[in-house]
């Protein structure tokens, strides 16, 4: 598989969210806006890239029976990484995304990218691997955090373009149950097409 | 009275899954059956009850003690992979049926948001060790319902004629939401 690939079987084939339906928690929580969803992609994003460098690294040293503590160790320390520099730098996004930054660590998508790609792969394609698998993740948010905002409230970015109210219940809870299944009902369809 | 509202407001009015989105994964992946549904809700509530003691025994003692709370996400997985493990090894020790009931789920539970969510809540939300536990016991009773209705519903689903796309998840998906709209009717019962 060239890097090419590697880098967009996130986005597509292998999209964490819409195909392989991993790590669904944060991308319902926090996808009241299309802000939020993008901000906790990013989040996502630093720790599926820094903990696939740092397991590809380390994969010849890590014993084979303790390889799982060792990596759930090793992606906690970043996710108080981000934890901590968020709290100092954006304390507004922080306060929305709440408990699900330090959620990141019990996201099966990054268990999983470790488990399966960076332990077996050299820190290149490792490191490719997460960024893809990241943004995939990230535009996966953007779209549910758009349509969510768009029917909730008629806007986008905060910027309000469709007057009136808006459907409310698409911001509440089961908006988000609701979109990400049509969501994932037509990259279903798309492929089979 | 303290008691009753949180056990009200976690089971119903914040349920865990249907309002909060914590444990959405098995929510989704053992909702197919009631029985495995039942097993995996005993699951959690056992495991969430231990973890929420053990973590908060944890933040209080030693992390808040010595003025390292920035340590809190490391230690709190770790102290819950290990009991789940330790819990797995008790009970294959002393309770053949429990552990057969039960044994296959407690490897998902580690990975269960909804654990480590309420383990960091209780402490979010300053309760203390009693208001915990009631918190931790309630909230799993929470997903246990929303798991076994949600089971009880696709098991219906078997028989009837779901459009290609919408099969497996995402009519699940649709579903959860349903409810979640339902549950929404209980905000107002305590203030």
């Amino acid at each position: 598989m060239n890097q090419l690939q590697n880098f967009t079987k996130g986005f597509f084939r292998e999209n964490p969210i819409l195909v392989l339906v991993l790590g669904a928690c944060p991308a319902l929580a926090t996808t009241s806006s299309c802000f939020n969803g993008l901000g906790m992609g990013l989040a996502t994003t630093f720790v599926l890239l820094g903990s696939n460098v740092v397991i590809s690294l380390l994969s010849g040293v890590i014993p084979d029976k303790v390889r799982i503590p060792a990596f759930i160790v090793i992606i906690a320390s970043f996710v108080t990484i981000v934890d901590l520099v968020m709290q100092a730098y954006v304390p507004e996004l922080y306060e929305k995304l709440g408990i699900f930054i330090p959620l990141i660590v019990v996201n099966c998508i990054v268990l999983g990218r470790a488990e399966a790609f960076a332990s077996k792969n050299s820190i290149y394609p490792a490191l490719i691997d997460g960024l893809g698998m990241g943004l995939g993740f990230t535009m996966a948010l953007g779209i549910l955090g758009a349509i969510r905002e768009i029917l909730g409230s008629g806007s986008l970015f905060g910027y309000k373009f469709i007057p009136g109210d808006g459907i409310l219940v698409f911001i509440l809870a089961p908006g988000a149950f609701i979109v990400l299944g049509y969501m994932i009902a037509f990259v279903f369809k798309m492929r089979k097409a | 009275m303290e008691y009753v509202l949180i056990i009200i407001s976690a089971v119903l009015i914040n349920n865990v899954v249907l309002a909060q989105f914590l444990g959405v994964c098995p929510f989704l992946g053992v909702s197919n059956k009631v029985n495995t549904a039942v097993g995996m809700a005993g699951a959690v509530t056992f495991v969430m009850v231990l973890a929420t003691i053990a973590t908060y025994l944890i933040q209080t003692y030693i992390l808040d003690k010595l003025g390292i709370g920035f340590m809190q996400t490391i230690t709190f997985i770790l102290v819950i992979a290990s009991l789940v493990q330790m819990v797995e090894i008790i009970l294959k020790k002393i309770s053949q049926p429990l552990y057969q009931a039960l044994g296959i789920f407690l490897p998902l539970i580690t990975t269960n948001c909804a654990v480590l969510g309420t383990a960091i809540l209780v402490i979010k939300k300053h309760f203390n060790l009693l208001e915990g536990v009631v918190y931790g016991a309630s909230t799993a009773i929470g997903f246990g319902i929303a798991l076994i209705i949600l089971a009880g519903i696709r098991e219906h689903l078997e028989l009837v004629n779901v459009p290609g796309a919408m099969k497996g998840v995402p009519v699940s998906l649709v579903i959860a939401g349903i409810l979640a709209l339902a549950f929404m009717g209980f905000t107002g019962i305590v203030k």
